[in-house]
């Protein structure tokens, strides 16, 4: 019978080689999410190391600009390791330190979740091997860079597109080879069951701090909830612990590349239908006869060709709404931030911010709205600066 | 009892599997030909997926070769109809998930009826989603191959009373290509499947010499080879057919 599903999606397509190690997971899951110990370590971890909870700061002059809603940023960026990866990190290292293994390998897009992975392996004594596209090696050389110096080594995936679809494909590839001492730490809310519910409890605590500070602060919750989706870690993050409230309206920014009347997309919902790869049944950019295709965007981190299949059953009940924004309108709203607030986000989470900046007039003074900043733009520095015509080294 | 049960009657089969479309279809068809003329009891057409996550290098760039040289699903149904006319060995696809559910799965194992397919392996598609498929497959007569692995001890008794057609048995942990030993105790997996099911057990991945098919055939009632002779065909293009067939005449028992 098949387990972990999201309406149709989600499911566990993956070879039967993996499929004890997927049980086995569950199993230990399963254990470890009902033991007071193991959540009191993981808070201790998330707390006094990754430094949560992490701020909702109300972005004033944000908000004046805009005349629209208030908006407050979730300060994802200010975690440990400068993502919002490392929450879901460090419940898997720990989960996967307690199930006994040595050895913890994963894939990364932008570099942040190899990065965060590096970071857990190192501080829980694992072996850390991470699988970056090559691509993305030399668009995100300074995480490699981090990587190694974390002790982790760094593997670049010359297959397919060599870019982060490539780099799954070879984490799951090497996990077949080598099960036994060690874990897959899947960097997003994808792949076969139990990854997706994994790892979206471990960053439902974004949405869990959401509710608690905008109720204290504002004494009511927010109108939307904004943030960028690749696989949909952030997002669903943000999301999970507001989908019953129906009054709060859930906003998906997908990257569009170039647009989505091109090929050079990467905006899943919005442009590719149903299929089955990377262990689940989800969305997926891919061709009439099913091959996956190959997509683009000015960001590592969404540069992926599927979504989670608990995004992609909120897209089909309505509950949540994917949006596509285009590198263009990510590339200013990177550069309004900064120069706003301060903020220099992730070309990820400047996803978000782009479209908060098209849909502000859509609200009124006295809403709120929420956007999530993944992640902090430091890495993506060079890469902008190339995009504007300007060549800096690192 | 399946056209390919009976393949394994009263002898070992051997099973060589061919990316559709690697050097051209035309090509793929001539090998094809050889395959069976040298003595193979069944075939395995791997159709083409971008993002083959099973396979090792070898098949990984034979999948690229034949997408990049234009073959796709139907070109591939096209080609099966006419080697029918030549053939009458069972031929099993082997592909993933996706390629048969983004075709439409009964749009997809009506056409494989029509040309004359006998069963389908996918290997992303594991016991507890086979029902995804299956269905289909039954009304449409193609057996739906069951794999189990070496990690897969619990588990082989559930897998083995459903299996029809034959067991696709993986010799040992990874992805496909040439080792040099599998160390893996088959026997021990045999026994287990044996005391569950009547149908045949063949032993893929890994395998690429006469001495290494011939140990398999002491343990299982078959052997697969793919890699080694997707090597034969990127080395020869349009000189495999007879090298293949060679390839395959060693493998066979005889």
């Amino acid at each position: 019978m098949s387990r972990g599903r999201f309406g149709v999606h989600g499911g566990q397509y993956i070879p039967e080689t993996l499929m004890n190690a997927v049980t086995e997971l569950e199993e230990a899951y399963e254990h470890f999410k009902a033991d007071p110990e193991f959540q009191k370590e993981l808070s201790a971890l998330l707390n006094e190391y990754a430094g949560r909870p992490s701020r909702l700061y109300y972005a004033e002059k944000m908000t004046r600009d805009l005349t629209g809603p208030k908006i407050y940023l979730k300060r994802e960026d200010l975690n440990h390791t400068g993502s919002h990866k490392i929450n879901n990190v460090l419940g898997q290292a720990l989960l996967a330190k307690k199930m006994g293994k040595t050895r913890l390998i994963a894939e990364t897009g932008a570099g942040q979740h190899g990065v965060a992975t590096a970071t857990a392996a190192a501080l829980m004594d694992m072996e850390c091997v991470v699988f970056m596209g090559e691509e993305d090696t030399k668009r995100q050389a300074l995480n490699v860079y981090r990587m190694r110096l974390l002790g982790a080594t760094v593997i670049p995936v010359k297959t397919g597109t060599r870019t982060l679809k490539d780099a799954v494909s070879e984490a799951m590839r090497e996990w077949t080879t080598r099960i036994e001492d060690t874990h897959y730490c899947l960097g997003s809310v994808m792949g076969p069951h139990p990854f997706p519910t994994i790892v979206r409890d471990f960053q439902a605590v974004i949405s869990k701090e959401i509710r608690e500070e905008i109720l204290q602060r504002e004494g009511r919750l927010p109108n939307a909830v904004l943030a960028c989706v690749g696989g949909g870690s952030n997002a669903i993050g943000s999301f999970y612990h507001c989908i019953p409230d129906e009054g709060v309206r859930l906003i998906g920014c997908e990257a569009a590349g170039r647009g989505i009347d091109t090929f050079e997309t990467a905006a899943t919902v919005n442009t590719g239908r149903i299929g089955i790869f990377h262990g689940m049944k989800s969305y997926f950019c891919q061709d009439k006869y099913g091959q996956i295709a190959p997509v683009y965007s000015i960001s590592a981190g969404l540069d992926y060709p599927g979504v989670g299949p608990e995004h992609a059953n909120l897209h089909d009940t309505g509950r949540a709404e994917y949006v596509p924004v285009t590198d263009d309108e990510a590339v200013e709203a990177f550069e309004y931030l900064s120069r706003t607030e301060g903020i220099i986000p992730a070309i990820e989470s400047a996803h978000a911010v782009a479209h908060a900046r098209k849909i502000a007039k859509e609200f009124t003074k006295d809403q709120i709205i929420v956007i999530t900043i993944s992640g902090r733009g430091d890495k993506d520095c060079a890469a902008i600066a190339r995009y504007r015509g300007e060549d800096i080294n690192e | 009892m399946s056209r390919l049960s009976e393949a394994f009657q009263n002898k070992k089969a051997f099973i060589p599997f061919i990316t559709c479309g690697d050097g051209g279809l035309d090509l793929t068809k001539k090998i094809v030909k050889e395959m069976v003329d040298a003595g193979a009891s069944i075939i395995e057409l791997g159709i083409p997926f971008s993002d083959p996550t099973a396979e090792g290098p070898v098949i990984q760039e034979a999948n690229i070769r034949a997408l990049s040289a234009g073959t796709t699903t139907d070109r591939i149904f096209d080609m099966v109809a006419e080697l029918r006319k030549e053939v009458d060995v069972p031929l099993v696809f082997m592909t993933y998930a996706n390629v048969v559910f983004s075709y439409g799965t009964e749009k997809f194992l009506s056409r494989a009826e029509e040309v004359g397919m006998d069963g389908i392996i996918l290997p992303d598609v594991p016991f507890e989603e086979k029902e995804e498929f299956a269905p289909a497959c039954r009304k449409h007569g193609i057996d739906f191959i069951s794999l189990i692995a070496p990690t897969s001890k619990d588990r082989i008794a559930m897998i083995a009373k459903e299996a029809e057609g034959f067991i696709y048995l993986v010799s040992s942990l990874g992805v496909t290509g040439v080792r040099s030993s599998i160390t893996t105790d088959l026997s021990s997996i045999v026994s287990v499947i044996r005391e569950n099911t009547s149908v045949p057990c063949a032993v893929g991945f890994g395998i690429s010499t006469p001495e290494q098919a011939h140990a398999m055939y002491e343990i299982a009632d078959g052997a697969i080879v793919g890699s080694a002779i997707v090597k034969l065909i990127a080395a020869h293009g349009e000189n495999a057919p007879k090298i293949v067939g060679d390839f395959v005449r060693s493998m066979v028992n005889p």
